[in-house]
Parts: structure tokens; sequence; C-alpha cells
């Protein structure tokens, strides 16, 4: 068995493990393999290829499609109701709403998110409240976005929240706007920022901290200038991750925004009235003009799919960035990553 | 000068492959014991901070040139009767020591008998263990260390760990970090900036990074990543400053250079080092306390407790018997 040619020794192997390699030093040979494993490792490169083949089919089919439909002029122009196709404008408005309802959600998230993930890491006592807080983003992270909308809806169109939507002759409280949206939107948001941020901190060993705390630096100074630097690339990996949760969300658009076709500023302030106003993202815009919606465009919906699409790549591309940048300059690398 | 023969001296035992065994006890003749040292009177007012005070002593010219040990000083911290618990567990059993200036205090002793417990009680960093409580007293200077706000007493007393741990941020906001916020206001980098240079040049690293301060201190090599943290702890100003292990992470070359750094820094400071190392604790300490499960069984001069250790432990423990 083990007549191995020039190099003496026969590699060491673990006992039981597969027997050593014949002839040529080379890798191991799947020949040698059991065929419980070899099952195993055909259906594991399967998987992996069927991943990569969805991932890009989605992505082909919708740029064939989006580019087919796509035009400067229908990014540039607004919608607007119409019978005839040729007249219905483009998806202007569904954009802007898509980036300001992530910009706002997302500017709610991450200080929520950060602070709660400081306090639980660096403070986390009563360790009861620690583990309320927990469950609590687990609870936010597993409620489904339609259910969180629902709530959302209820929740403002209470009278105190009067400012922040359109308030009928009667006292009504519509509660759809986009300030509305986007607070519940950041729900979607918090969860992941909350756990990159708590990743992060829980990887920066504790020698690090009394490094701090040794040179007579205050646990909030700790907190502020060291901790929270270090978790930098965390942060905005999650918050990526997280505005791209935003961006293709619908259910909360739909009930809390409005899902209107244009975006409707309500009140007379400036930039305030567009955020007590409704409006629609691309989702939204998608929906509405796909069969299934009332516009029935698909064309259009293609084509508004298409850049939803590369939005939400782009900020998958910013995570991967992010990530890679943090492990050039930040603690990844580093003897301090090693826990 | 002097120093630095008898650095490589210690050098060349380090890397000496007969290493392992004890350092031969037939030493350079010293004398023994801190109070009896002769020393010009200027010794004490060499403290001034400079990174070359070590090697520019006026007094060194013209000591004789014979090995000399660390110049003790006057007493900085005192420990009476020091018991530290972690729950049930007296990891640390009624001690009392002293730290004087201007030596080297070498902790030694088997894993788990309570040096770095000690040594972190100093700082009071082991108040950061919850279940970790303190009997008996430490003093700074004849003040409790109790009395002392928490953080005005680690300035005083700095720390160096183990495991070099910059933090990540470049190497001169690294030394600056110590420095900014003990003001109401931050100041400018160019306030800063001479004493992060001092800094770093009292622990030897400013030629080697003189060119690169808005670098990442994350790149720097181990030994650098160490002696920027030395850096770090002197920036603080600190009179006392504690090394848990400084070497131990670091590669033979690396430590003998923060080695010939201790043995410098003394001059101005006291220092308080603990060393699984026993060749390291004879190279630089000037006394050296033994411990064993927590107690302190033999203190003493170096020469001493290596050569003609009193206590049957001690004299196993520096044989290799046991630890």
């Amino acid at each position: 068995m083990a007549t191995s040619t020039p190099p003496a020794l026969p590699p060491l192997r673990p006992a039981g493990g597969a027997p050593p390699a014949r002839k040529r030093r080379a890798n191991e040979s799947v020949s040698t393999w059991r065929w419980t494993d070899r099952i195993g490792y055909v259906l594991m490169w399967g998987a992996g290829l069927l991943v990569c083949a969805i991932g890009l089919s989605i992505v082909v089919y919708m740029m064939f499609r989006g580019l087919q439909y796509l035009r400067p002029s229908l990014i540039f122009s607004h919608p607007q109701a119409g019978l005839d196709q040729s007249k219905t404008g483009g998806f202007l408005d569904p954009l802007l709403g898509t980036i300001l309802l992530t910009v706002l959600g997302i500017t709610i998230a991450v200080p929520i998110a950060i602070g709660a993930a400081t306090w639980i890491v660096e403070y986390g006592r009563p360790t009861w409240l620690a583990r309320l807080v927990d469950s609590g983003i687990e609870i936010i992270a597993g409620t489904p976005d339609i259910v969180i909308a629902l709530f959302g809806l209820v929740l403002f169109q209470q009278g105190i929240f009067g400012w922040m939507s359109f308030t009928a002759q009667g006292g009504a409280v519509f509660g759809r706007s986009f300030l509305t949206a986007g607070c519940m939107m950041s729900l979607i948001a918090m969860p992941m920022v909350f756990a990159a941020t708590r990743e992060g901190l829980q990887a920066i060993p504790g020698h690090v901290r009394e490094a701090s705390y040794a040179l007579g630096k205050t646990k909030a100074a700790t907190i502020r200038r060291v901790l929270l630097p270090s978790v930098k690339a965390n942060i905005s990996t999650g918050a990526a991750l997280g505005m791209g949760r935003i961006a293709g969300d619908t259910a909360i658009v739909v009930v809390l925004l409005g899902a209107t076709l244009t975006l409707d500023p309500e009140g007379g302030v400036p930039g305030l009235k567009v955020l007590k106003g409704t409006g629609g993202t691309l989702t939204s815009f998608v929906y509405n003009n796909s069969p299934a919606g009332e516009g029935n465009a698909p064309q259009k919906a293609y084509a508004a799919a298409f850049v939803l699409l590369l939005i939400v790549v782009a900020l998958n591309f910013a995570v991967d960035l992010i990530a890679r940048s943090g492990a050039k300059t930040g603690l990844e690398t580093s003897r301090l990553g090693a826990k | 000068m002097i120093e630095r023969d008898e650095q490589q001296a210690g050098m060349r035992h380090a890397s000496d492959p007969r290493g392992e065994i004890l350092p031969p006890p037939v030493r350079r003749i010293r004398v023994d014991g801190p109070p009896t040292v002769a020393l010009p009177p200027q010794a004490e007012a060499v403290i001034d901070g400079d990174g070359l005070s070590a090697t520019t002593m006026p007094g060194a010219g013209t000591m004789p040139a014979r090995p000399q040990r660390g110049v003790a000083g006057r007493e900085r911290m005192s420990l009476k009767t020091l018991s530290v618990f972690y729950g049930d567990n007296e990891a640390v059993k009624g001690v009392s020591l002293s730290i004087r200036e201007g030596e080297v205090l070498a902790l030694i002793g088997p894993s788990g008998c309570g040096k770095t417990t000690l040594l972190r009680t100093l700082n009071r960093l082991t108040e950061l263990t919850p279940s970790a409580r303190r009997a008996g007293v430490i003093r700074i200077d004849g003040t409790d260390v109790d009395d002392i706000e928490v953080t005005a007493l680690r300035r005083r007393v700095s720390m160096v760990f183990q495991q070099p741990n910059p933090f990540p941020m470049s190497i001169f906001d690294n030394v600056a970090y110590a420095l900014r916020e003990q003001g109401a206001k931050r100041p400018s980098k160019k306030v800063l900036e001479p004493y992060v240079i001092e800094a770093l040049g009292r622990a030897g690293l400013l030629d080697e990074v003189k060119d690169k301060l808005d670098h990442p201190a994350l790149r720097l090599s181990g030994g650098q990543q160490q002696r920027l943290c030395i850096a770090r702890a002197l920036a603080a100003g600190p009179e006392v400053l504690l090394m848990d292990e400084p070497c131990s992470a670091l590669d033979p070359k690396s430590t003998a250079v923060i080695e010939d750094l201790i043995v410098e820094l003394r001059s101005s400071l006291a220092v308080v080092i603990v060393t699984h190392n026993l060749q390291q604790a004879y190279r630089v300490g000037d006394h050296v306390a033994f411990m064993y499960l927590g107690d302190l069984v033999e203190y003493g001069p170096t020469e001493q407790v290596f050569s003609a250790p009193k206590a049957e432990r001690t004299r196993d423990y520096v044989r290799g018997s046991f630890g």
C-alpha cells in the first residue's frame, strides 16, 4: 500500500483517515473517498453552481429586458396617469422616492443600532435587560415587513403623530408619508446594522479596551475614540446591507407611503413638505406596472426593476469593498483580530 | 554607555543556545541592595523625561566601569498585605512590597501564581473584573490609590500588555491618544507633536517611524508594535510603568531591543515587569519577587534570588524543577 517513492516517509495522516496517496505526491484524489463523501462532494459543487446560475440568470434576464426598454427619458421624466403608454412618462419620482426613503430609513436606523449594539456589548448590565434588548432586536428582525407596515399605520395615525403626515379637516391623521414610512423602514435595516456592529465590537479583544483604560481613559472615551472607529467597516457593511433591504421593500411602501405614482408634497414648509407627503418607490412602481398591478405596463416595470436591481447590486458591491478595505487596514489581518 | 555594554552581554546570553539553563550565578560584581548603592546625587535630577537620559546620565561617565544595575531612588509605591480575591479564590495573599524609582522589579513565578493579578492591581485594572475584590493597602507616593481618581492613577501608573495592542489608528494617533482628552479641550496636532516625538524617542522607535507617523500602527512588526505600546504608555507621563510579559509574543531580537529599552527607561521611572522568562528577569531585574500560589515567597536583589535563594521553593523554581 504505502509504497511511496522518493520521499521515503509516507505523509502522516490521522488514524482512520484516507490511506496515503500513491505515486505522485499530488493532492488527494476523490477516488480514495467513500461513496457518501463523493456524493456529498458532487452535491456541494452542484449547489454552489446552482446558486451562481440563479443569480446570474436573474441579472442577465433583467439586464436583457431592462436594457431593451430602458431609455434615459424614462429615468428623467415624471410619471403621469394616462391611457396611452407612450404618454405615461418615466419613473423619476419613484427613483427619487427610493433614494429618499433609503436615506431616511438608514439615517434613523444607524444611530439607534450603534447605540443598542454598543450598550449590549460594552455595558450589557443588568443581564435581563440585555437579554430583553437582544430579543427585541430578534423580534424586529423576524417580523414580516407587512406586519411592521400595519403596525406603523396604526401607530402613526394617532393624533400625536399628526405632524408627520397629512391631517384631514376632521382631525383624522392619514399616517402615510415619507417620515412614517422611513421610521418603519429603519426597523427593517436596524437588525443588520445592529448585528454587524455587535459582531465587530465583540471581535475586539479585551486587552485593547484595557490598554485604553490603562492609559487613564474613561469607558466613554474608549468607546468613542477606540472601539467605534475600529468597527467603522462593520457599521458600513451593516448599513449597506440595510439600505439594500430598504430599497427592495414593497409592503411598507404600499401601506405607509401610499405607493402613489408621483411625490405628493404635503403642507407648505419647503423640504418638510416632501417628507410629510406621500410618494412611491421603484418597488411600488414595478408592482403597479407589472401585469399584476393596475398600470400593466410590463416594459416599464422591467426597466424600473432593472434600475432597482442595479441599485441593490451596487450596494452589495459596496459591502464587499468596505469589507475588503476593512480587512486591509482594520483589525482582521492583525494580531489584534485573532480572538 | 555602561548600560549598553551590559545589555549586549545580556543579548549574547539570549542568543546562546545554552541559554535554556540558568544564567551562571557568577555574574559581575555589583553592590547589592538599593540603600547601599553610593550614587552621585545628580542621579535623581536626571529624571527629566529625556529619551536619552539613560545614556547621557551625568553621573554615568564618572561611575566606575563595572556592571552597574539600576539606581534605586525613593520609594514610589508600597504594598501592604495586599490580597486579591476572585470570588472565593485568593489569587494574591497578603503581599507586601515596595517599588522604587530607578529600578526594575521583576515578578516571577509559575503560571497562575498571581503575579499578573498583582500587577493589574497596582493601577486598579483588576476592578474591571466584576468578581475581583481587594484587601490591603497600595500607596503611591504615600497616597492610597483608592483616594486617587482612577483615570488619574492610571496615567501615573501606566501599563504595557502581553499582546502588542496598538489601536487601529495611525502611529501618531496611537501615541497622541494618551495625551488627548486629558483636558477639557482637544489639543491640536501641532501642540501634541513634540510630545509624541519625545515618547517615540524614549521608546526607541522614532528612527524607524519618523517618516510614516500617519501610517496605520497595525502595519508595524510585532516588536515595533510593542515599542509603540511602550511609547503610548510613556506619553501619558507615568511615574510607574507596569509590564505584563511584554516580550512573550515577540521574537528574540525584538525581545532584546525591548529589554534594552526597559533598562534604559528605569533611570526615569519605576518599572515592574512580570515575566515567565527567568533569563529575562535576571537580565533586566534589579529586584526579583518570586511568587508561588499567591504568596510572595522571596523578594530580594536579583543576584541574591538567583544565586543564593533563601527559600527552598525559590531554589527549585530558579533551577527549573517546577513551573
